[in-house]
C-alpha cells in the first residue's frame, strides 16, 4: 500500500465499491466497480486518474466524495475518518465533482446564477440576497466568465461555456478538493486547451488539490503531478507522472503508454506500439488472479492464480504485477 | 487522373434561421492507395464535406455549386441510381458511433450480409462465407458464433471492428471514417488504427480519415487538410502541416496540444470563440479570434496559395512574409479543376 504521509489531504484506504447487478429473476451478483483501491493525495498536488473505459474511475471518484456509500474501505480527510453523518457533511463542503458532459450536466431551465448559486442555497452560505449575488459575480469574474451572463440560460453557452458554469459552481463553497471527472473530454482541442489552463491557475490561486480523472493520456501527463492507472476495478500503477510516463512498469501501462497517438509524424512512426489483442472483461467476469492476464503479453500461469499484490518497486512507484522484477 | 477530384464543393443547409453554409469552396485530390486526413475545429463541415461525396446529407442540406469526380465520373447531379452504386461499392463510410449505425434488433451476421448482398451478385451461401471471413479479417474471434450475436452483446471496440468489416465487404476503393475511434479507448483504438492502416495495405484501398485527433493524424495520413469555417485553410503533407504550418489557426491549433513537453507550463490555446457559420466576418474567417490578423485580413478573404510543392495555404501572413522575401507566388483559380495540385 503506498506510503502515507502526514501531508496527505485525502487519503483512501483498500476502498471498495460492489453494485448488485440481476443476473436473472432471483439472482444478483456483485459487480465489484472498485475493489481494494489505496492511495493518497497531497495538499495542492493532481493526481491523474486514467484506465479504459469501465474500470471503475468515476466509481472512485464519487464513492472518495461519499456519493455512494462505500462497500468497504476508509476514507480520510486531512488524517480524519469520514464516516459519521456530520463527518460526511462537513466533508462536502470542502470536497467537490465537476462533471464530464458540461451539457447534460447542467439543468437547461435555471440561470447562470441559480445554477452556481445552489450549493451557496444548500449549505446557508449568505446573509442576504445581496452577498449571494456578489459571491455569484465574484466566482463567474474567477472562471472568466462576463457578468452579463448570470441571468442567461446554460443553453446558450458555448461547450467551453457551460464547463466553466460548471466549474464555478464547484468553487462556490471555497472547496480544498475537486474530483474532476472527465473535464475537458467533450470539449475541441482549442477551447480545452483554455480550461486547462483555468484548472492550473485557479490550483496556483485557491492551492486546490485535484483528483484529475481522463482518458487522454497527454492531456493527465500535462496536468499531473502522480498518475494512477486502473484496470478492472484494481489499480495496477501509480507514479510520479514523468516517470510513469517514461518508464512504465505494469504490462498494461506499458502498452497504454505505447499506443499514445504522438502529434509529431516523425514520432509516431518510429513508436513502436504494443497492441494488446482480446477486449477488455465484463467486471461481472473477472479473471482469476491478476486482472489482465487475458490480455497480457507476459502472463504465465502463476498469473491466474494470485492476485498480484500492489507494491512499491522503485521509490514512490507501486505496481501490481507477479513479473514486475523480471521484466524490467 | 486522381481517383477523387473534388472542386469548390459549397454545401448548405436551408434552415427557418437562414442559410448555413456549411461548405464554402472546398477542393481536394485523392490519389489512390493514399490516407488523406481532414481536421479542423467542431463544426468546421469535415463531416458535411463526406456527406456531400456520398450524397447522404439531410433532407435540408443541398449541394449548391461544385463538382466531385469519381474516376473521372461526375456525381453532382448524376442521380441516386448512380449513387446507390457508388455507395458500398466504391466508397464506404464509418460513422463515429457504432451503435447508431448498427441495427439492434438484427444479428451481425445478417447485417453483414445485407451489406454484402445488397451491392454484389452473391448467394446466401456466399455472403455468409464472406461475411465470416471479414469478421476474421478484423480480429472478431469465433466469427460463425459472433455472426448469430447481436450488436448489444459486443464490445465498442469490437462494433467498431464490424462496422469497418461491413464497410469493407465490398472492397470499396475509398473509405471514409467519420471519428472512427474518436468514442474507444487508447488500446482498443490502437489495435483500430493498427488493422485499418494494414488493411489499406493490403487491399490498396484510399482512405480520408476524418478526425480531431492530431496524433491519429500523425500517425496514419500522408496528406492532411485542415478545415475552418467550412473551407480548407491549409494543405499539405503531413510532415509539411506539423513542421511547417502557414495558416494563422493551424499554427494555433499545434500551438494548444498538450503533449509531453507542456508538462509544468501554461498551454497557449487559440482565443475567443468559434464562428457562427450564419454571420460569417467579411474577410479571412480565423481573423476575430488571430493574434497576428492584419487590416487586409479583415477585409478581404485570402485565396489558397502554394507554399511549395507539398503545402498550399490561405493566410495573408504568408504575402507578408512572401512580399518581404519574394518567395511564394499567388495562384490564381482555375475553373476547370487541377487548382488543388499539393
Ligand atoms: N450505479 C451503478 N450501478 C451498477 N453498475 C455501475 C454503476 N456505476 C458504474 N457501474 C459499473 O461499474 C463499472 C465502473 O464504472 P465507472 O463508471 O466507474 O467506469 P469509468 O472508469 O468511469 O468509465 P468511463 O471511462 O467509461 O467513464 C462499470 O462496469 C459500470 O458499468
Ligand atoms: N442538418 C443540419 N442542419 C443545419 N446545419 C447543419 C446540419 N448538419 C450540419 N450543420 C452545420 O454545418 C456545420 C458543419 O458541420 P459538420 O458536422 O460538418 O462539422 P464537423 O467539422 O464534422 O464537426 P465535428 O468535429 O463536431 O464533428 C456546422 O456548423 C453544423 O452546425
Ligand atoms: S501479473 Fe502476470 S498477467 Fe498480470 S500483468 Fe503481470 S505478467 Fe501480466
Ligand atoms: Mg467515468
Ligand atoms: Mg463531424
Amino acid at each position: 500500500m503506498p506510503e502515507i504521509t502526514e501531508k496527505s489531504l485525502i487519503e483512501v484506504r483498500h476502498l471498495k465499491q460492489y453494485f448488485s447487478i440481476n443476473v436473472g429473476m432471483f439472482k444478483s451478483k456483485p459487480l465489484k466497480a472498485v475493489d481494494d483501491v489505496s492511495f493518497a493525495i497531497r495538499k495542492g498536488e493532481t493526481l491523474g486518474l486514467v484506465g479504459e473505459s469501465g474500470c471503475g474511475k468515476t466509481t472512485v471518484g464519487r464513492t472518495l466524495l461519499h456519493l455512494y456509500k462505500p462497500t468497504g474501505g476508509e476514507i480520510l480527510y486531512n488524517g480524519q475518518p469520514v464516516q459519521t453523518r456530520e463527518e460526511i457533511n462537513a466533508f462536502r463542503k470542502k470536497a467537490t465533482m465537476v462533471f464530464q458532459d458540461p451539457y447534460s450536466s447542467l439543468n437547461p431551465r435555471m440561470t447562470v446564477s441559480d445554477i452556481i448559486g445552489e450549493p451557496l442555497d444548500i449549505h446557508k452560505m449568505y446573509g442576504s440576497k445581496a452577498e449571494r449575488q456578489e459571491r455569484i459575480l465574484e466566482l463567474m469574474d474567477k472562471v472568466g466568465l462576463n457578468s452579463e451572463h448570470a441571468a442567461r440560460y446554460a443553453h446558450e453557452f458555448s461547450g467551453g461555456q457551460r464547463q466553466r458554469i460548471g466549474i464555478a459552481r464547484a468553487l462556490a463553497l471555497d472547496p480544498e478538493f475537486i474530483v474532476c471527472d472527465e473535464p475537458v473530454s467533450a470539449l475541441d482541442v482549442s477551447i480545452q486547451a483554455q480550461v486547462i489552463n483555468m484548472f492550473d491557475e485557479l490550483q496556483d490561486q485557491l492551492e486546490l488539490t485535484y483528483l484529475f480523472i481522463a482518458h487522454d493520456i497527454l492531456v493527465v501527463r500535462h496536468i499531473s503531478d502522480r498518475i494512477a492507472v486502473m484496470y478492472l476495478g484494481k489499480m495496477v500503477e501509480l507514479a510520479d507522472a514523468k516517470e510513469i510516463y517514461e518508464h512504465p512498469l505494469h504490462p498494461y501501462t506499458k502498452s497504454l503508454m505505447s499506443a499514445v497517438p504522438q502529434p509529431d509524424p516523425r514520432i509516431a512512426r518510429a513508436n513502436k506500439r504494443i497492441v494488446l489483442s482480446g477486449d477488455i472483461p465484463s467486471p461481472l467476469n473477472a479473471p482469476s488472479g491478476c486482472p489482465f492476464r487475458t490480455r497480457c503479453p507476459h502472463a504465465t500461469e502463476a498469473c491466474a492464480e494470485a492476485m498480484p499484490e500492489f507494491k512499491e518497486a522503485a521509490p514512490g512507484h507501486f505496481a501490481a504485477c507477479h513479473r514486475i522484477a523480471e521484466l524490467n | 487522373m486522381a481517383l477523387l477530384e473534388v472542386n469548390n464543393l459549397h454545401t448548405s443547409f436551408f434552415t427557418p434561421a437562414g442559410e448555413v453554409r456549411a461548405v464554402n469552396g472546398v477542393s481536394f485530390q485523392l490519389e489512390r492507395g493514399k490516407v488523406l486526413g481532414i481536421v479542423g475545429e467542431s463544426g468546421s463541415g469535415k463531416s458535411v464535406t463526406a456527406y456531400s461525396i456520398m450524397q447522404i446529407l439531410a433532407s435540408t442540406g443541398r449541394i449548391v455549386e461544385g463538382s466531385i469526380k469519381l474516376d473521372g465520373q461526375e456525381l453532382v447531379n448524376a442521380g441516386e441510381k448512380v449513387m446507390k452504386q457508388v455507395r458500398g461499392n466504391k466508397i464506404s463510410i464509418i460513422f463515429q458511433d457504432p451503435m447508431t449505425s448498427l441495427n439492434p434488433t438484427y444479428t451481425i451476421g445478417h447485417q453483414l450480409m445485407e451489406a454484402i448482398t445488397l451491392h454484389t451478385e452473391r448467394s446466401k451461401k456466399q455472403a455468409w462465407d464472406r461475411a465470416v471471413e471479414m469478421l476474421r479479417l478484423v480480429n472478431v474471434n469465433e466469427p460463425e458464433k459472433r455472426m448469430k450475436q447481436y450488436p448489444f452483446e459486443f464490445s465498442g471496440g469490437m462494433r467498431q471492428r464490424v462496422m469497418i468489416a461491413m464497410a469493407l465487404a465490398c472492397e470499396p476503393d475509398i473509405l471514409i471514417a467519420d471519428e472512427p475511434t474518436t468514442a474507444l479507448d487508447v488500446t482498443i483504438q490502437a489495435q483500430i488504427l493498427e488493422l485499418m492502416k494494414s488493411l489499406q495495405e493490403e487491399l490498396g484501398m484510399a482512405i480520408i480519415m476524418i478526425t480531431h485527433d492530431l496524433g491519429v493524424v500523425a500517425q496514419l495520413c500522408d496528406e492532411v487538410i485542415v478545415m475552418y469555417a467550412g473551407s480548407i485553410c491549409e494543405q499539405g503533407t503531413a510532415e509539411e502541416i506539423f513542421y511547417n504550418p502557414r495558416h494563422e489557426y493551424t499554427k494555433g491549433l499545434m500551438r494548444s496540444i498538450p503533449t509531453a513537453d507542456t508538462a509544468g507550463t501554461r498551454l497557449q490555446p487559440i482565443t475567443g470563440t468559434p464562428i457562427d457559420l450564419l454571420n460569417m466576418p467579411k474577410g479571412c474567417p480565423f481573423a476575430p479570434r488571430c493574434d497576428n490578423a492584419m487590416k487586409i485580413c479583415l477585409t478581404r478573404r485570402c485565396e489558397r496559395m502554394k507554399i511549395n510543392d507539398d503545402h498550399m495555404a490561405a493566410c495573408w501572413m504568408n504575402v507578408k512574409a512572401g512580399a518581404e522575401d519574394g518567395s511564394i507566388q499567388l495562384e490564381h483559380e482555375d475553373p476547370e479543376g487541377g487548382e488543388a495540385d499539393a
